[in-house]
């Protein structure tokens, strides 16, 4: 074991190589190349017996990475936001075969307009794909859920592909200290992938991905796919404890974080978890308290944790890092159906949209959020959604306008 | 926990320098984040990197707000608004600026109360063309000043983090580096770990509601053709091209062809005229012109005045 500076990143290229995977098809995209670079450079000092394959596209690196799981072997690739999207067809596909395999998809708000820091809207397209989704709030929980992530994709109740996410930024290019596994000890966790009935060979003919017509054998194939997909939970569970028991690290579906005694509770994904965990502190070094429940699976997702831990809260708090358009933050609905109906639930769920295109999160947003959660308390009524944003901001956007106005002027187009 | 951002233009080795202090705090035992940030990803522009230490886990994530030193690569950059070299500066922060000029001088200028400085001069630089690599000599003073990091890290941090670059690369940045620690001795501690924003006592963050706009307004689109004329993107470069009308020949207009920035226009008669507002310093031009009318010259020295390009 070793403990040294990774980007999450570079923590995602070890995760890699310490699962000892066969095959990489790969695509750059920012900011998730530095994963592939350090992987080929690996194979290129003969470090990391693999072979890499890189693909005119994400959508052809999506089936070669299907195809090479179906075949047996340990594969794995990564993507980002629009790559993500343009490999949307396959992504749907693979899950269908019930291949196992794991890709790393590194956040980053999508287009338009387009740029480069993160935010979910990319990764909540492929909530429904079937693939499983493993979200990370720090550059060791991107090591460590890569090799849970293998284990639970090749599990027989499971069978499915998994994603493992990361914020662009404040975790790819974020060096922070990680402990790197002994290799040995990674083997007996994971050991190499045992196939069983999955051989697609030549001249070993066999279909996968079948056609059907009707609804009745669609409808099968699709449920199916469903029910493997809520097995993951209570496998997860079982991975997770082996995994501590190997490596001292517990990973649970749900991270609650001081939430046992707390009347207030902040629930947020990713990175930005870790900042909230900090605003909890200094919160209740005021005497506020407020506690912090992070999903760390999203798909499939924990339900029953969630209720149980939520059971008694008086208010949560939801921020959302995404936006489904014409509706709100996506957390906070899956939150509300999850809680609806049930015994003891929180009667206020107060939705907060931040964190787009990596808008920071300050200490004094989650301050007042917890304090517009604590009155929503006192009225017992949630207010109208919240976007964090401040009248400095709207400022800067009114200068861009008032740019683009000028030159619009001077070029005499000014209609 | 000690915050730290460091200034410079990409290129100028501070993605590198956050990376060898970060290295150092770690060896000292101090739990770490370093990271970089780009605006526009390339060679010039402004760009910032930062560093995180604490003896405590470090939750705290992104850009920092309330930096405890400031170290400044290149002083052209204090100016520029879109640097935000100046964010969140106060008394407690300490700014190390890299400049010919001196620290009182800035301070007035900058008109803050906490404490300035200069990097210090160590080894000139052998090539005027070669912008001196500096992150190491800046990781070196930023060591010194927070007094925590001993030469020895400093040492090894330097090793493994230029280690790709070869032993000579090393060595060099070695020597600068220790330099440079050795003559901040003076101000060894002068750097002192911030505080946390209290939860008892915060500014509110005041939010406000977006107002609907029509698509006319909202639609993120910029209805001209020239859409980057008020972005001085001059302000990127790091060495100016420039003419020297005794040569050129006014060819076949060779530089204003190449020019990738549309930056090189002709005047009545013929002559290419570079507009320093948006010429980002490719050096494309110099590269290209036939008759080598064209000169580079590091940006500063330009800026100071030196005579050059005289239409004869
Ligand atoms: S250096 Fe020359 S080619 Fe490059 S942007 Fe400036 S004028 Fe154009
Ligand atoms: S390429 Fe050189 S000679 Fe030709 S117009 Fe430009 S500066 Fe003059």
């Amino acid at each position: 074991m070793k403990r040294t500076l990774l980007t999450g990143n570079g923590a995602a290229a070890w995760g890699v190589r310490l699962a000892g995977v066969d095959y990489v098809p790969a695509f750059p995209i920012t900011p998730q190349t530095e994963i592939i670079e350090t992987i080929a450079n690996w194979i290129d000092l003969g470090e990391m017996d693999c072979r890499m394959v890189t693909l005119e596209s994400e959508h052809s690196m999506i089936t070669a990475a299907g195809a090479a799981a179906a075949t047996g072997v340990r594969a794995f690739t990564a993507t980002s936001s629009q790559g993500l999207l343009y490999a949307m067809e396959m992504i749907y596909t693979v899950a269908g075969w019930r291949v196992p395999f794991v890709m790393v998809n590194v956040s980053r708000g999508l287009s338009a307009p387009i740029t480069l820091e993160p935010d979910h809207n990319d990764i909540l397209v492929a909530r429904d794909s079937g693939f499983l989704q493993i979200h990370c709030a720090t550059c060791q929980e991107v090591l460590d859920s890569i090799l849970m992530a293998f284990r639970l994709a090749e599990d027989e109740q499971v069978r499915l592909p998994v994603i493992v996410n990361m914020d662009g930024f404040y975790l790819s290019f974020t060096r922070e200290p990680v402990e790197i596994p002994d290799a040995d000890a990674v083997t007996r966790f994971l050991p190499p992938f045992d196939p069983e009935n999955i051989c697609f060979r030549a001249s070993a003919p066999v279909s996968e991905a079948v056609a059907v017509l009707g609804g009745p054998p669609y409808s099968y194939f699709r449920y199916e796919t469903h029910l493997a997909s809520l097995n993951a939970v209570p496998v997860f569970a079982k991975i997770a404890e082996e995994f501590a028991q190997a490596f001292g690290r517990t990973y649970e579906a749900v991270e609650a974080y001081r939430t046992d005694d707390a009347e207030l509770v902040f629930v947020i994904m990713g990175s930005f978890a870790t900042k909230a965990k900090d605003a909890v502190d200094r919160l209740r070094e005021a005497g506020r308290s407020v506690g912090l429940l992070r999903p760390r699976l999203l798909r499939p997702f924990p339900n029953g944790d969630i209720r149980r831990i939520l059971a008694g809260k008086k208010g949560v708090a939801v921020i959302d890092q995404n936006l489904s358009m014409g509706m709100g933050g996506v957390l906070h609905s899956e939150l509300a159906s999850a809680l609806y109906g049930q015994a003891h639930a929180p009667p206020v769920l107060v939705s907060f949209i931040g964190g787009l295109g990596g808008r920071d999160i300050g200490p004094e947003e989650f301050y007042e959020m917890a304090s517009v959660t604590r009155k929503a308390v006192e009225d017992g009524k949630a207010p109208a959604p919240r976007l964090l944003y401040t009248e400095k901001e709207l400022r800067e956007v009114r200068k861009l306008q008032a740019i683009a106005q000028v030159e619009r002027e001077n070029l005499g187009q000014n209609q | 926990m000690y915050r730290i951002r460091f200034h410079g233009r990409g290129g100028q080795g501070m993605k590198t320098a956050s990376r060898i202090l970060g290295r150092a705090f770690f060896l000292e035992g101090f739990e770490v984040q370093d990271a970089p940030r780009y605006g526009a990803e390339r060679r010039g522009a402004p760009m910032f990197a930062y560093v995180r230490a604490s003896r405590n886990t470090i939750n705290e994530r992104g850009i920092i707000r309330r930096p405890d030193l400031v170290v400044v690569a290149d002083d052209t950059l204090v100016p520029v608004s879109a640097a935000g070299v100046l964010q969140g500066v106060t008394e407690h922060t300490v700014m190390l600026i890299n400049s010919n000029e001196k620290p009182e001088v800035w301070k007035d200028r900058l008109n803050i109360s906490g404490q300035v400085l200069t990097m210090p001069s160590v080894a000139e630089k052998e090539d005027r063309l070669e912008p001196r690599f500096i992150s190491a000599s800046c990781a070196g003073v930023a060591a010194r000043l927070v007094g925590v990091i001993s030469r020895t890290s400093l040492k090894q941090a330097i090793s493994a983090e230029l280690a790709h670059l070869g032993a000579a690369v090393v060595d060099k940045n070695l020597a600068g580096a220790l330099e440079s620690y050795d003559l901040m001795g003076s101000h060894s501690g002068s750097v002192t770990p911030g505080h946390e924003v209290p939860a008892y006592a915060y500014q509110n963050p005041e939010w406000i509601e977006l107002p609907f706009e029509d698509a006319r307004v909202s639609a993120p689109a910029i209805h001209a053709t020239a859409t980057s004329e008020k972005m001085k993107t001059g302000l990127w470069r790091t060495m100016r091209p420039v003419i020297d009308y005794s040569r050129c020949n006014r060819c076949w207009w060779v530089c204003s062809t190449f020019c990738p920035d549309s930056a090189i226009s002709l005047d009545d008669e013929g002559y290419p005229q570079i507009d320093y507002e948006h010429c980002k310093g490719c050096m494309v031009c110099v590269a290209q012109c036939p008759s080598h009318a064209i000169h580079a010259i590091p940006e500063q020295e330009a800026e100071a005045g030196t005579p050059a390009g005289e239409r004869l």
